[in-house]
């Protein structure tokens, strides 16, 4: 076992050990210390002694013998050890979940807690980033563009509000699932949109997060199979992440959507995404927003080459979303499509008009697109500067390698400019706006 | 777990009621404290006179300061509250959300602070 194994098999399981682990224990806090505590145990012991054959099941058990250490210590102090060590024990005998109860999920349970409507909508995306994504307290803070340390103290007033106004820990009940429905989705869709472009380090995607978060979404489809927003969602992220393998070089780079090996996409998650779309779309009432993004992405499935895309109807259906659910991150996509109809000078005037009333500020895809309509246009000096701002604006290694590229082709005077974007069509604004 | 829960609501909107309108809310706030004693939540509940009689006192370098009306001007004014038991926050929402006032007026919930 090297550490970079054991890193990616914590990458793989700490949410939903931690989403358990809250649960056995009961508070947010005791969970997180207690998971970091196990995790310690394992880096010592995994590298001679070999993988467990559960490790998540493994970090659990570690986890909750610590926490239980821990509330002794704690009641030893204040003389009460008896009650409560047996109340956590009590609790702690509760099995694991198993892989197909809905209701029961650990992960969901989490989610449904994190979006709890009695969070501001901010508090609860970033709870769910931390929680739920185990990012870090620093790039949930850069996400939303505020310092670190307030970012701490929002998390942690997060956290005492659980405790202290009893939040329940629970998939709520039928009646009440369906309004807090919509904030779930848009935070699962969240979780995928990190999975799909990472906010930053080394590499491009986090695939357990994305996997994560279809699992989710196929759980609440069982629970509920007769939302079309849910299906559309599903449908929405299996069909973007059908592409995985051909979105990146084996050596991590970014391939972008028009070089891909179409053949590298995953033609099972296509077929079922195609399937979902179609019982999305003919689900009574309005269409939903995620059905719509879905229908696009499997124009784009549909497609044998980037070039025989039906980008007028990839650009309608972004004027049909500009409609039922307008957003600036939606209006950049639909320049990108525009781009792609009636060329990129038009699109331009759409990202300039966009830009203007302010609508992305601190947007770090903005200065990409951008910069790559100049570039498509020969306005070389103003996209190499456009990219020099996307470098800057991004904390991703591949994007960075790729943004230099880009400019070292502009310095070479390469011309034959390729119709290129980068994968912006699954990356939402952190803050929804 | 104890919740206060806080009935806000503009007084004087709510004052030019006519008697029969009052007469109904009243019915309605009779019914729904039954129905949360039965349902064993009830802990205690109160209907506080109009800010109109309120006065706030400071002490200030132990001289007692005091003042007529609310602490804070405000849309809305604490009106009354009920102290419920309830098993979590979800189980205290939906009672509030069942208080008549939360229909014009809006409805704070506390935990209560509990010392161990």
């Amino acid at each position: 076992m090297t550490p970079t194994e054991i890193e990616k098999i914590f990458r793989d399981e700490a949410g939903r050990a931690l989403a358990t682990l809250i649960r056995l224990v009961g508070d947010f806090d005791l969970a997180e210390d207690a998971l970091q505590e196990a995790v310690a145990v394992a880096l010592e012991r995994w590298p001679d002694g070999g993988l467990p054959s559960n490790p998540r099941a493994w970090l659990v058990n570690v986890g909750r013998n610590k926490a239980i250490d821990r509330v002794r210590r704690n009641a030893a102090f204040r003389g009460k050890q008896h009650e409560l060590v047996h109340e956590l024990l009590l609790n702690a005998s509760a099995p694991c979940e198993t892989a197909d109860s809905v209701v029961g999920d650990d992960m969901l349970r989490l989610i449904f807690t994190c979006c709890h409507p009695s969070f501001a909508a901010e508090v609860q995306v970033a709870l769910t980033l931390r929680t739920v994504c185990g990012l870090t307290t620093a790039q949930v803070a850069r996400a939303f563009l505020v310092g670190e340390d307030a970012m701490a103290q929002r998390l942690l007033r997060a956290k005492q509000k659980i405790r202290l106004a009893g939040i329940p820990y629970e998939v709520p009940e039928r009646e009440t699932l369906a309004p807090r429905l919509h904030g779930v989705l848009a935070v699962i869709y969240l979780v995928f949109t990190e999975g799909y472009v990472a906010t930053s380090g080394g590499d491009l995607m986090r695939p357990d997060l994305a996997r994560e978060a279809i699992r989710l979404a196929r759980l609440l489809d069982a629970l509920m199979p007769a939302r079309g927003e849910i299906k559309g969602l599903l449908a929405l992220m299996l069909l973007h992440d059908s592409r995985r393998a051909g979105r990146e070089t084996a050596g991590g780079d970014i391939v972008l959507l028009e070089e891909q090996d179409r053949t590298l996409w995953d033609r099972g998650q296509i077929s079922e995404g195609l399937q979902l779309v179609e019982e999305a779309l003919r689900m009574p009432g309005r269409p939903q927003s995620y059905a719509v993004q879905a229908a696009i992405a499997a124009l784009h499935a549909r497609a044998s080459s980037f070039e025989d895309t039906d980008w007028p109807q990839i650009a309608g259906l972004y004027e049909v979303l500009l409609r039922i659910s307008p957003s600036p991150v939606i209006e950049l996509n639909h320049a990108a499509a525009v781009s792609m109809v009636d060329g990129p000078a038009r699109a331009l005037d759409l990202v300039n008009a966009l830009e203007a009333r302010g609508g992305l500020k601190g947007y770090e895809l903005l200065p990409a697109v951008r910069a790559d309509l100049l570039r498509r246009l020969g306005r070389n000096d103003a996209a190499r500067e456009a990219y020099r701002a996307a470098t800057a604006a991004t904390q991703l290694e591949p994007l960075r390698r790729f943004y230099a590229r880009r400019i070292a082709e502009l310095d070479r005077g390469a011309d034959g400019p390729s119709p290129s974007l980068p994968a912006t069509n699954a990356k939402r604004l952190p803050k929804g706006a | 777990m104890q919740y206060l829960l806080m009935i806000y609501q503009n007084e004087v909107e709510y004052a030019k009621n006519d008697a029969a309108t009052n007469q109904k809310m009243l019915e309605e706030y009779g019914a729904f404290t039954q129905s949360i004693i039965q349902s064993g939540n009830f802990k205690a509940a109160d209907r506080l006179r109009p800010t109109a009689t309120a006065t706030t006192v400071r002490v200030r370098d132990g001289k007692t300061l005091t003042t007529d009306g609310p602490f804070a001007e405000t849309r809305e004014q604490l009106g009354g509250y009920y102290l419920i038991e309830a098993k979590d926050l979800d189980a205290a929402l939906a009672i509030a959300a069942r208080i008549p006032s939360a229909r014009i007026g809006s409805i704070e919930v506390r935990p209560i602070w509990v010392y161990d």
